[in-house]
């Protein structure tokens, strides 16, 4: 059974069609990385998976549950955590905790001991009783984080867990949440952070404009869009001949500049000794060499035309047109 | 443990987070107590001799004519703070958390109201012990104090079905916050601060025939004379019509943001 089964999903708020028409499907016990930019679809998703929004058309199970029919029994077997963590700031993390351990139906005393264990895993044990308000924000994602986990939850949906952490903190979620995934727990994650669908997931959509554009592995969907290339950094004046030798290992990407040329590579690393040789072979000195595997920003072009921004802070949070 | 237990369970735990949330914000717990008693304290002192005005009511002193008015005063400003913290709930996202628990989703407005039930009674014995200081005893003794205390309670449940109806509905706390001066327009179209029989028309026919006006006779009859049955009756249906009102304009308002997300 899967885990989360989505067909022909829409959301409308009047005429705006913020999702339309998605189809997937979630196996027991994988990491799914939603991936979009801004606006493209993923929280409306989410709220809807998560029995916060009414679908206008289609239909979609969590845990076996249809999420309209039987949206209590969807919110029983889910954990969720959404975006820009909703913590009270006057709440200490304990408190938070405890409430959350109450809604879920758990026992005071069995609800006390989780969250002294919960605040333990996400390392927030000194900070239990300050109010949340104080809070860094990674700890606030943590504590988050810890509050969708008091039921033990069998699917755990994330929605941009990490946007707006520094490099450690997101490290430090990106951990939890594969030791989750280790226990055992199917994990939905939205992100616009390629390298966090591609570190985390074992399988990713691609949503831009309420429609998945791509679906599978991130290698698979990578595959797709061509072979890796060499980039070489040549020495001035001598990119036509280095281009004259590389043409006969592999196809020429379109130039950057008049230092640099990109080959194509069938093999990847193993073909960087071939490339190597035949231009110490015709006398071409190069500056500096590199293999530059296919991204999924390669993919997200290919399906969209456009890119994620990159910058990993939070800043390039929206999407950029390649060109005109 | 059964579905009610569990209800009530989440709803005491909510209420419980309402009274520690107004306790630990300032700009919330002021209006319940703070301002009401600096009115209660302006107009004691600056006109105590009303009392003597043809038509006032007998009393011991103005003070004690004027607590009902403070207790129905902080009832309602507590029901508007608990409407300003649902909206800010709704802003920040919290009731995202709330919503997308296994519970009724309906415990989420109660233990909102249980929390300014919780105010409420706090006003009340506020009030209370401030007529005692400064010597303005409930003239119903114990029994007298139970009902101006369960009324002011009660009431300030159904005020806060208002507040939270309109924060369901609009979702925003700057629009709860702008009715603030409407509790004192209605407040002023009631008995809370002047004895309906030295009112002017229009002002008298509609504090005659406002809800507001019989929880504030039935509150203040207990401390200035004794609780009499029929006072507390009339208050204590008018509590139960505003409840109504409240509550049903809370289930439409729950009801409408669940299915528009919005």
């Amino acid at each position: 059974m899967a885990a989360i089964a989505v067909e022909g999903l829409e959301r409308a708020f009047g005429d705006v069609r913020a999702v339309q028409g998605v189809d997937l499907r979630v196996g027991e016990g994988e990491i799914y990385g939603f991936l979009g930019p801004n606006g493209a679809g993923k929280t409306t998703t989410v709220r809807m998976l998560t029995t916060l929004l009414l679908p206008t058309g289609g239909r979609a199970e969590v845990a076996g549950h249809d999420v309209v029919r039987e949206a209590r029994a969807v919110r029983a077997t889910i954990g969720v955590a959404l975006q820009e963590a909703a913590l009270d700031p006057l709440m200490t993390g304990r408190e938070l905790i405890r409430l959350q351990a109450t809604l879920q139906g758990i026992p005071k005393a069995e609800g006390r001991r989780r969250a002294d264990s919960l605040l333990e895993r996400v390392d927030l044990a000194g900070a239990a009783d300050r109010r949340v308000g104080g809070y860094s924000g990674g700890m606030k994602r943590r504590l988050d984080l810890a509050a969708a986990l008091v039921h033990e939850p069998r699917v755990l949906f994330l929605d941009e867990p990490t946007t707006g952490l520094d490099p450690v903190s997101r490290r430090t979620i990106w951990d939890e949440v594969r030791a989750l995934n280790d226990e055992g727990t199917t994990v939905f994650l939205t992100t616009q952070y390629l390298e966090e669908a591609d570190q985390l997931a074992d399988n990713v959509g691609i949503i831009d404009s309420g429609r998945i554009v791509a679906e599978g592995t991130p290698d698979s969907l990578k595959a797709e869009v061509g072979n890796p290339h060499i980039r070489l950094q040549l020495e001035e004046g001598s990119a036509a001949a280095a281009e004259e030798v590389c043409a006969r290992i592999g196809p020429l990407l379109p130039p950057v500049d008049g230092k640099t040329v990109l080959v194509e590579v069938e093999n990847g690393a193993a073909d960087i000794p071939r490339v190597v040789r035949a231009l110490d072979e015709a006398g071409i000195g190069v500056g500096s060499l590199e293999l530059v595997k296919p991204t999924l920003d390669d993919v997200f072009v290919a399906k969209t035309g456009y890119h994620l921004a990159q910058d990993g802070e939070g800043a390039g949070d929206q999407a950029e047109a390649v060109s005109a | 443990m059964s579905g009610l237990r569990a209800n009530l369970r989440v709803v005491g735990a909510l209420g419980m987070r309402s009274v520690r949330q107004t306790f630990r914000r300032p700009q919330l717990i002021a209006p319940i107590v703070i301002f009401p008693t600096l009115l209660l304290a302006i107009q004691t002192g600056g006109a105590g001799s009303a009392v003597e005005l043809p038509g006032f009511p007998p009393v011991d002193s103005f003070l004690q004519f004027m607590l009902a008015g403070a207790m129905m005063q902080s009832l309602m400003l507590a029901g508007n703070s608990g409407g300003i913290a649902l909206a800010v709930d709704i802003e920040m996202g919290f009731t995202d958390r709330l919503f997308a628990a296994p519970i009724s989703r309906f415990t989420i407005v109660l233990g909102r109201l249980v929390g300014t039930a919780a105010l409420g009674l706090f006003a009340a014995l506020w009030f209370l012990a401030i007529g005692l200081v400064f010597g303005a005893p409930v003239e119903g003794g114990v029994p007298g104090a139970l009902v101006a205390i369960l009324l002011t309670t009660i009431g300030a449940m159904s005020i806060g079905g208002i507040g939270s109806a309109i924060a369901l509905r609009t979702g925003q706390a700057s629009i709860v916050q702008g009715l603030f001066p409407l509790v004192f327009v209605v407040l002023f179209l009631s008995t809370a601060f002047f004895p309906e029989q030295l009112m002017v028309e229009p002002a008298r026919s509609i504090a005659a025939y406002n809800p507001l006006s019989f929880v504030v006779e039935g509150i203040r009859e207990p401390i200035v004379e004794g609780v009499d049955a029929g006072d507390t009756l009339a208050a204590l249906a008018a509590v139960a019509a505003i409840s109504a009102f409240s509550l049903l304009l809370s289930a439409r308002a729950l009801r409408h943001r669940l299915r528009t997300g919005g």
